[in-house]
């Protein structure tokens, strides 16, 4: 069924059309608004676009990160000062899907995907959108816990701190076909360290809950200690509290609690 | 509803046509313009059979609103082949035995220009790397693998 496209210069107009229609949807890269079109969704009557171009601003050079929300996954992989992020983008989709996809669509992005959106997530990320009223700053979390609410503001960028070093970020996708496939799970763990300890820690898990989520038990494990074998043990152990997976082609609930806990401790002792 | 114009370098020659709000570039290609080597397999961003360069950069033709490619240059197999010649790569293909039914190998095809454009002399992981968002049901890859090879000069494996 034809739609209404509507396409404008700045941001703000778009915001406006986006929060004055229930039935718009707003286009990025197309992997998901086009895909549920080519579905037959009734439920989008009105596709929004903006031109503008600050949607696809990178600024990389200083200690806080600000991806606009219209850079695409393959353009954080050409960067090289974004390294950290490298792992999360290359495992999404294939090359096309890379060149397609967005940082501020993956946040919409339903399980199996949303992947880059976890490890925003353990980075405490801050999502800037704009709404019908002006724009506004929202930590990651409380986005996605209230993405259903989300669909008629427009996300303009979202922004993060990069990690103090290599290690300190850490990411894994677990999916059956490689390189490329759906996440089976999906776990990204910030680890900051001062004096030894681990100080501010913070583990994200995809497709462990209908949205993306922290793993809070993990995290109080973890929290003020050294990262040796029993913490990890610790936090491997208390990894699947407050999670709520289900069942899907690519696995079952009770295969993704099984196996959390196991790459949970692969990924903070370094194991491939 | 209205039509909306929209023209586009299509293999390097200028198209215009009229599309209806929402029409995805695969259908734009296929149906109003009547090229049909971009196949619609799963319309979901999966199966990467409808792939297309725009710009030079390979993209989904069914995931891409027709009118955002407005004044780009959209590339398709159908300009692949130079005159009465196969292009390199597709002569590889048909050598190598990389195309079973057939279904996949335009997407094959642009996906594996797409990377010979960027590197002439990709590593076999380069490949696999490039065809990963192409899905084959017949030839189980290593086929699609070691054509790409050896048009680009790689030696393939047995």
């Amino acid at each position: 069924m034809p739609v209404t496209v509507k396409t404008f210069a700045s941001s703000n107009e778009a915001a406006a059309a986006l929060s004055s229609d229930r039935t718009a949807r707003y286009l990025g890269g197309g992997t998901l608004v086009m895909r549920a079109l080519n579905e037959g969704d009734v439920s989008i009557s009105t596709v929004v676009r903006a031109s503008d171009q600050a949607l696809a601003r990178i600024d990389a050079s200083g200690p806080r990160v600000t991806l606009g929300a219209g850079v695409t996954f393959a353009r954080i992989l050409s960067e090289r000062e974004l390294a950290f992020l490298h792992a999360p983008a290359r495992s999404i989709g294939g090359p096309a899907v890379r060149n397609m996809g967005t940082v501020g669509g993956n946040l919409f992005a339903p399980n199996p995907y949303g992947d880059f959106a976890v490890a925003l997530l353990a980075l405490d990320a801050t999502v800037a959108v704009q709404g019908g009223f002006g724009s506004r700053d929202i930590a990651i979390e409380e986005f996605l816990q209230s993405r259903e609410r989300q669909s008629g503001t427009l996300v303009l960028s979202v922004s993060c701190t990069r990690p103090a070093s290599a290690d300190a970020f850490r990411y894994r996708k677990v999916a059956r076909i490689k390189p490329k496939g759906g996440s089976v799970i999906t776990l990204a763990a910030h680890l900051p360290i001062s004096g030894g300890r681990i100080a501010g820690a913070r583990i994200a898990l995809g497709s462990m809950a209908p949205t993306q989520i922290r793993a809070k038990a993990a995290e109080r494990a973890l929290e003020g200690r050294a990262l040796d074998a029993a913490t990890i043990a610790a936090a491997a152990s208390a990894v699947t509290e407050g999670t709520s997976p289900s069942d899907n082609a690519l696995g079952s609930a009770w295969y993704r609690r099984e196996i959390v806990g196991v790459h949970l401790r692969r990924l903070l002792s370094g194991q491939e | 509803m209205s039509k909306t114009p929209l023209q586009f370098r299509h293999n390097g020659r200028d198209v215009a046509i009229f599309v209806d709000g929402g029409t995805n570039l695969l259908v734009a290609l296929r149906e109003l313009i009547g090229d049909m080597t971009p196949k619609f397999g799963c319309g979901q961003g999966g199966c990467g059979t409808c792939s297309v360069m725009i710009d030079g950069e390979i993209h989904l033709s069914c995931l891409t609103l027709a009118e955002t490619v407005a004044g780009r240059s959209v590339e398709t197999l159908d300009g692949m082949k130079q005159g009465p010649n196969l292009h390199p790569l597709q002569r590889a293909f048909a050598d190598n035995f990389a195309a079973q039914c057939g279904y996949c190998t335009p997407g094959m095809l642009m996906a594996a220009k797409a990377l010979l454009d960027r590197n002439p002399s990709p590593s076999r992981a380069d490949i696999v790397e490039a065809i990963s968002g192409n899905i084959c049901r017949c030839t189980g890859y290593e086929s699609i693998i070691n054509a790409i090879l050896a048009a680009s000069g790689g030696r393939a494996s047995a």
